[in-house]
């Protein structure tokens, strides 16, 4: 989930650069040195599992998975994702410089939230954890795509309509993200549950 | 398959100091993504144009790369000039179709290009190792650059990774298709490719640990502004003046 260069406004971009620095920060001063290689790592599986194309109906989409990034990382979402958007425009193109600081904040934030909301809930028994884990994977891609369409709305009052459609055609795949994290969360409970115990 | 296509030349624009071309092409990207006016936008879309002829990149992997870009851009023409408030200049159907709407897309649609050629010129014509190190002399914090050129270098890794899994699932019968069981599969696939990369951490970082490693990388590279590093300086000072003047000409 990014948005292109060139479409926000200036004060949009310079928010969202300082916003995101403020959360970067914050996360590489909880990720010690000796962790980094984890969190480097876990990234790097992140980034390849965010380009597996799922089916839905007669298209697929793609995973953005930022709810389990945040249950998996905490506030290290915000370096990772920074980090991983930095890549994604690399290797793709896709996003770029001045929209960095905006794009870090469309997916760290919801994911710290979710963090927070989520983490412990995630720990508990499976009655409870599946379906936190559910809405934890649905809600921080609804709240991404609602941060989308607050930074086209911000920009110009007549992006409304815009922001309206980016969040309807990003209602499915909320749906699939909630799906894979609960699948995803029960199996790191029965195989590896301290990777949920941050 | 992920690779860095660009990354490979000899031009000009290859052989300049990293650092130079980041500074150049975040102040560029943010003079164009500020600017309004059509015949600074224009001026900026045929100067970013120049910068990818003289980086001799294979054009059609550069096409292929701004298809893609731009298809939010196409989806922007589908909704903003029907829904943008202004005066219609003629009518699809109910919908009028707006003056200020059209124009709105059309600004989006060159400044975002302007910024993508200059982007893939600049920045995305040197390896992400060399990017990561001239960050580095750039006083981007060392963590950053850490992580960077760490989850860089096992990217490729995890991607084979999860190739060897897809296939193991595809040999016991696994097709993809829209049911809870693909859901599952893949939710499980992912569960594992964490684990093990998690697994790896632990085993790289001893690995490191072992080596010596003390908390920096450290590069051979030598960064060096060269002659033609200065003569580029020029150029990309008065292109970045002329694109202030014509968008300051628009306001006066």
């Amino acid at each position: 989930m990014h948005i292109s260069e060139g479409v926000l406004s200036g004060p949009v971009l310079v928010s969202g650069i300082v916003l995101a620095a403020v959360g970067v920060a914050v996360g590489l001063k909880k990720l010690d040195y000796d962790r980094i290689p984890r969190a480097a790592i876990l990234s790097a599986s992140f980034f390849v599992a965010s380009l597996i194309h799922v089916p839905v109906g007669p298209s697929s989409v793609h995973l953005i998975l930022n709810g389990i990034v945040g249950l998996i990382l905490g506030w290290g979402a915000f370096p990772v994702i920074l980090v991983a958007l930095t890549l994604q425009a690399m290797l793709f193109q896709f996003g770029g410089i001045t929209t960095l600081g905006v794009n870090t904040m469309i997916m760290a934030l919801p994911a710290v939230f979710c963090y927070y909301l989520f983490g412990r809930l995630v720990g508990r028994q499976p009655r409870i954890a599946l379906p936190a884990a559910f809405v934890c994977g649905a809600l921080s891609v609804f709240l991404g795509a609602v941060m989308v369409g607050l930074a086209l709305t911000f920009t110009d009052e007549n992006f409304l309509k815009v922001s309206y459609l980016v969040v309807t055609a990003h209602l499915p795949v909320m749906i699939i993200e909630g799906i894979i994290t609960a699948f995803c969360v029960a199996f790191l409970k029965k195989v590896q549950p301290d990777m949920l115990r941050e | 398959m992920l690779q860095e296509p660009f990354s490979k030349g000899n031009s000009q624009i290859h052989r300049l100091d990293p650092r130079f071309k980041v500074v150049f092409a975040t102040v560029y990207a943010f003079v164009v993504a500020l600017s309004n006016s059509f015949p600074a936008l224009i001026a900026a879309l045929i100067f970013s144009f120049a910068l990818i002829c003289l980086c001799r990149l294979d054009f059609l992997e550069v096409a292929k790369r701004v298809a893609l870009v731009n298809g939010f851009i196409i989806f922007l023409w589908l909704v903003v000039p029907l829904t943008y408030d202004g005066q219609s200049i003629f009518y699809l159907g109910p919908f009028g179709v707006s003056r200020e709407g059209v124009l709105v897309s059309a600004r989006i649609t060159l400044k975002s290009n302007a910024i993508l050629l200059a982007f893939i010129a600049l920045i995305a014509s040197n390896t992400v190792a060399t990017l990561g190190n001239a960050l580095g002399r750039l006083r981007v914090p060392e963590k950053i650059i850490y992580l960077l050129l760490l989850n860089y270098r096992y990217i490729f890794v995890m991607e084979e990774e999860y190739r060897r899994l897809l296939r193991s699932a595809s040999i016991r019968g696994f097709r993809p298709a829209s049911n809870l069981h693909t859901y599952k599969t893949y939710a499980y696939l992912i569960g594992i490719l964490f684990v093990r990369a998690a697994d790896r951490a632990e085993r790289v970082y001893k690995a490191m640990l072992c080596r010596g490693f003390s908390g920096s990388f450290y590069s051979l590279h030598e960064f060096s502004f060269s002659r033609l590093d200065w003569i580029w300086l020029i150029v990309m000072t008065i292109a970045i003046t002329g694109l202030e003047i014509l968008e300051w000409m628009k306001m006066t």
